[in-house]
């Protein structure tokens, strides 16, 4: 199997360095459209290393599930165009076959969605769902795999699992099918496992315990989490950077102390300060003015600065991620000069902050 | 039972149950059993819970959408189940709800204008200048710019078809607005500006708001007081202020304790409570304090005896058996 041979290391310079599990680079998708070519996210660059925990944050229509479904080529070949490069632990994802994609797609990168309902067949029962992924890609015995399903529903917490493997997925409740989608996810044991909005269908209590699980498992097991969620909160508990998405574009990068503490982008900021969390009780919650420009009437230079208060003569120009030090890249020109509000300094008059520091 | 309600109370609610028969016809759930409130008039009354607390089964009771089992339901200390059918669709006006989704609850083959004139043209309200008027004054009135009347709703954005929804909903200028998570469909950037404008709306036109979701940040933002609502019943109830900080239930506690928040790791504490298991099924609900079995309270008496719903503090009611414990709060 093509997942079996030696990666094709040093055939190509590999960006990133060596640490990095995965180098993404001048990633960009163009939609073909009758009405054209829409270029959908463009310029993407951003690294994961082994068994780090990487968010991909941002607004509906920004990319981060395009460029999720990117990384496993999961999208249709005729009709979204694929441009840049996936290094991923020597081999270059973009330029994959068919063939060479289906043996690494859930054993050494794996993905979970948002409603497991919809990922999970209905007429099969989960165990045997679980155990195909593992009798596709390494051919153990059915007994074996039935076994390392057993120790995998264990594992993700789901309780007398010699009962759950042979129940049918209408008969677990959502927390549970998630925990047999993530089962599924990681019995091959992947290195990378892209998990889009897991818990946005979930309740606020399972959604704590299954970021919890996802969290361990991904500590324990060294396997590298690329979790793609609007909501900064999901982020922060559960994520070491931040990287964040506007318009098709990454325009920030940084670990998720730094992003909350201080943000570069004056999008980032707007972000934090719209959150009802760090606002004061019944005041007026501050927004970002205007709307994110549409795919077909995208603006040059920066995307984001009709919307921006601190847009000024300069901004219409191509905007490069810049280098910000300690390991920080930011998509704005002026962010040096900027002094940009984060977390703390919302949250100082807000509700949270009594919440956080109560005895 | 006659049932009393406060005087500033819009709509007071006794021990209100609200049943579904299951399909085989054997059972029936009770989404809704035994619940208790005023909704003082002018107030955001906020209902938080998870996925089937029964707490959208309230807010449809709330405006007679479904029909109680049990209980009572008195818009300004009147039963409009004892009215005349024709007084009662009047009377029904007044008190208005919108939904989740506004994709739902447009029609996507009428224009935004019909859609917003439509319930004046059920309620045969003035002339047809008025009404266009009136329609027009909606419109304004949630920042919506008049040309977009003449478009579908497919071409307006998520926000815009939000404030359709609620311009829609003033136009028979309510004095009370059901509101059921009319903000989790939109975009964080958005989300402000609407939640801004209900704000707004209230302060100007002297509206009350039930406001449900599952949000806690929305909620206590915009509601001066809050119910949490577990297995179809409430179990705490109090000035916001109050329950966020200070709840007294433990599941308030861990639902609390449960919610991400956008802080750094240095300001975020380790003080999480993480709930077993999830919500049990309410065709048949545990016995005693419904919460018990995910409660790392829990003793003998919480089965055996449901636990009474009491004023623990002013105007601060909950309904545990140890609540007033000194060292009970986990904090």
């Amino acid at each position: 199997m093509a997942a079996d041979q030696p990666a094709q290391r040093g055939s190509e310079a590999v960006a990133g360095g060596p640490q990095a599990l995965m180098s993404v680079r001048g990633l960009g998708i163009r939609f073909k459209t009758s009405h054209g070519v829409w270029q959908a996210t463009r310029k993407i660059d951003f690294d994961i290393a082994p068994g780090e925990r990487v968010g991909i944050v941002g607004e509906s229509g920004c990319g981060k599930t395009i460029t999720g479904l990117s990384i496993l080529r999961l999208l249709p070949n005729n009709l979204a165009g694929l441009d840049g490069s996936i290094h991923f632990d020597g081999t270059d994802l973009a330029s994959c076959s068919t063939r060479q994609m289906r043996a690494i797609r859930g054993r050494r990168i794996a993905m979970i969605f948002q409603e497991p309902m919809s990922a999970l067949d209905p007429v099969f029962t989960v165990g045997h769902q679980i155990a195909e992924t593992l009798r596709v890609h390494t051919g153990v015995t059915r007994e074996e795999a039935r076994e390392r399903t057993l120790d995998m529903l264990r594992r993700v917490g789901i309780a007398s699992p010699e009962r759950r493997i042979d129940d049918y997925p209408h008969q677990l409740s959502g927390g549970m099918r998630q925990r047999v989608m993530i089962a599924a996810s990681l019995i091959c044991g992947p290195q990378l496992l892209i998990a889009d909005e897991p818990t946005t269908a979930l309740d606020v209590t399972v959604q704590a315990q299954i970021l919890e699980l996802l969290r361990d498992l991904s500590e324990t097991s060294n396997t590298a989490l690329m979790l793609i969620t609007h909501d900064l909160g999901v982020v922060a508990e559960t994520c070491t950077r931040m990287i964040t998405m506007y318009a098709g574009e990454v325009i920030e990068d940084a670990a998720v102390d730094d992003a909350l503490v201080r943000p570069l982008h004056p999008y980032t900021s707007g972000l934090l300060r719209s959150l009802p969390h760090l606002s004061p009780r019944h005041g007026k919650l501050p927004s970002i003015p205007g709307r994110v420009p549409s795919i077909m009437d995208m603006p040059n230079g920066c995307r984001f600065k009709a919307r921006c208060s601190h847009a000024v003569a300069g901004c219409e120009k191509e905007q490069a991620l810049l280098d910000a030090g300690n390991g920080r890249k930011v998509r704005c020109w002026r962010f040096r000069e900027l002094d940009l509000p984060g977390a703390l300094q919302h949250a100082a008059t807000a509700p949270i902050a009594a919440m956080v520091t109560s005895p | 039972m006659t049932p009393q309600a406060a005087d500033n109370a819009i709509v007071s609610v006794r021990d209100l149950q609200v049943g579904f028969q299951t399909t085989d016809r054997r059972a029936v759930v009770k989404a809704v059993d035994g619940v208790s409130f005023d909704v003082r008039r002018g107030e955001t009354f906020g209902i938080i819970g998870e996925s089937g607390s029964g707490k959208t089964t309230i807010g449809r009771a709330l405006v007679f959408l479904l029909k109680p089992s049990g209980g009572a339901i008195l818009h300004n200390g009147i039963d409009p189940l004892a009215m005349p059918r024709q007084q009662f669709q009047s009377h029904r006006r007044d008190y208005q709800i919108i939904f989740q989704d506004p994709n739902a609850a447009l029609n996507p083959r009428m224009t935004i204008l019909s859609s917003v004139l439509e319930p004046l043209e059920l309620a045969r309200a003035g002339s047809k200048a008025e009404r266009l008027q009136r329609a027009h004054e909606a419109m304004d009135r949630v920042g919506l710019p008049l040309d977009l009347g003449e478009r579908y709703p497919h071409q307006l954005s998520g926000g815009q078809k939000q404030r359709v929804v609620i311009a829609r909903a003033l136009t028979l200028r309510p004095k009370m607005i059901v509101c059921d998570e009319v903000v989790a469909a939109l975009d964080m950037s958005i989300r402000g500006d609407v939640l801004n404008l209900f704000a707004e709306l209230q302060r100007d036109l002297g509206l009350t708001y039930v406001f449900i979701t599952h949000d806690l940040a929305v909620v206590s933002h915009i509601s001066e007081r809050i119910a949490v609502m577990y297995l179809g019943r409430f179990v705490e109830l109090g000035p916001t202020e109050k329950v966020s900080e200070r709840p007294l239930h433990p599941y308030t506690q861990a639902l609390l304790s449960a919610e991400p928040r956008p802080l750094p790791s240095t300001m975020r504490g380790n003080n999480r409570i993480v709930l077993q298991g999830e919500i049990p099924s309410p065709i048949d609900p545990p016995s005693g304090c419904r919460f018990r079995t995910r409660c790392q309270y829990a003793q003998a008496v919480c089965a055996e005896k449901t636990p009474d719903w009491r004023e623990l503090m002013p105007d601060h009611w909950v309904a545990c058996h140890f609540a007033d414990r000194p060292n009970f709060s986990p904090n």
